[in-house]
């Protein structure tokens, strides 16, 4: 049996009631699904959308967030892709930036591809996550709590991490319509546009 | 003769570059060490996680320059091709060149060998850096990321810098 059987949020919701939270973060999302929700609940200049280079929006945050430390990052995530650089969660761990928080949406499958099993089944990420050295952890199931928590981790410093438990349904969503160049230079204005550091 | 790794470290924050990370290699231990020294380097696990720092870096206004043995090259292939080269992410890529004319450890020989033939491949512009054009080396560089765009590799053969 799955160990976290009977979880109902399904992961469009858990993103739609987080993107509510903000207001001028920084956003990474990670490549595949994710990325398409979070393009269709909520498209903004801020947000950074992930079409390949699996697992490494949170290198991507986190080059963000060194280069902005004014700003507040936050990583949108998925387990496949947390597994996949595992090592990263070590660089964040070590080098505690306070602007960055992780927010892993872990539906327990490689979503994109067909609902392949991942490892999150057993493995607890976000106990590697506190291992490694993230400030705040937390691992959540309910809607409610997700939001509480996210609120907590966006006003506090980080680096954070919080684990969503989500149901493996997705929304059928389209693919991400902002041109991956366009969407580099939509972004670079974003974060470095309001009182930030020009190179 | 050899260029001092400080003066080249210097060389290429007067040009502009200003985040530096990667993973280390003995024949960019001089920079490395430079680089730590400035305070000024970000320590990566992997290469592609440095090429991740490194476009999240641009995109928050640096202009950055990822260090790495060339084996990490493999390493970073898909990050270079589905990210920078799509997104249009620019960095240096300072790549040292074990395997050079043959002569290294077995695990050096097949990636020194095809080494320029990948990144041609994969449309990366290179050069091998040498100490009597090391400035004209790096304003090159410095040019091809401003003007395209893109990573641009600089390959590092030992016994360029002490």
């Amino acid at each position: 049996m799955r160990p976290e059987e009977g979880v109902l949020t399904s992961r469009s919701r858990a993103i739609g009631a987080v993107l509510e939270l903000l207001t001028d973060e920084l956003v990474v999302v990670c490549n595949g699904l994710p990325s398409r929700e979070v393009y269709a609940l909520r498209d903004r200049p801020e947000n950074f959308y992930m079409i390949g280079s699996m697992g490494l929006a949170p290198a991507i945050g986190l080059g963000v967030a060194l280069a902005q430390p004014r700003r507040k990052v936050v990583v949108l995530d998925g387990d496949g892709n947390v597994l996949m650089a595992m090592g990263t969660l070590a660089t964040v761990g070590a080098l505690k930036p306070r602007n960055f928080v992780h927010i892993v949406f872990d539906n327990e499958v490689y979503g994109s591809t067909g609902n392949q099993p991942t490892l999150s089944q057993t493995v607890r990420l976000e106990q590697v996550a506190k291992a490694a050295g993230y400030r705040h952890v937390e691992r959540v199931r309910e809607l409610d709590d997700a939001v509480y928590e996210a609120k907590t981790m966006l006003k506090e410093d980080g680096p954070s991490f919080l684990l969503v438990k989500v149901s493996e349904l997705a929304e059928d969503v389209g693919r991400v319509g902002i041109e991956p160049a366009a969407m580099t230079e939509r972004f670079r204005k974003a974060a470095v546009g309001v009182g930030g550091a020009v190179a | 003769m050899a260029i001092p790794a400080k003066d080249f470290v210097s060389l290429l924050q007067d040009v502009g570059f200003d985040f530096f990370t990667g993973v280390p290699d003995s024949t960019l231990g001089g920079i490395i060490a430079t680089l730590i020294e400035r305070r000024v380097y970000i320590p990566a696990v992997r290469e592609d996680e440095a090429v991740g720092l490194a476009a999240g870096a641009y995109m928050g206004g640096k202009i950055p320059a990822v260090l790495m043995q060339n084996s990490g090259l493999g390493t970073s292939l898909n990050a270079l091709i589905s990210l920078n080269l799509i997104y249009l992410q620019p960095c240096l890529l300072l790549v040292s060149w074990r395997g050079h004319d043959g002569k290294d450890a077995p695990e050096h020989l097949v990636m020194g060998q095809v080494m320029t033939k990948l990144l041609d491949l994969v449309r990366i512009p290179h050069r091998t850096v040498r100490a009597e054009t090391v400035r004209e080396d790096v304003g090159w560089a410095g040019q091809v990321f401003m003007s395209q765009r893109i990573p641009v590799a600089l390959l590092v053969p030992k016994g360029v810098f002490s």
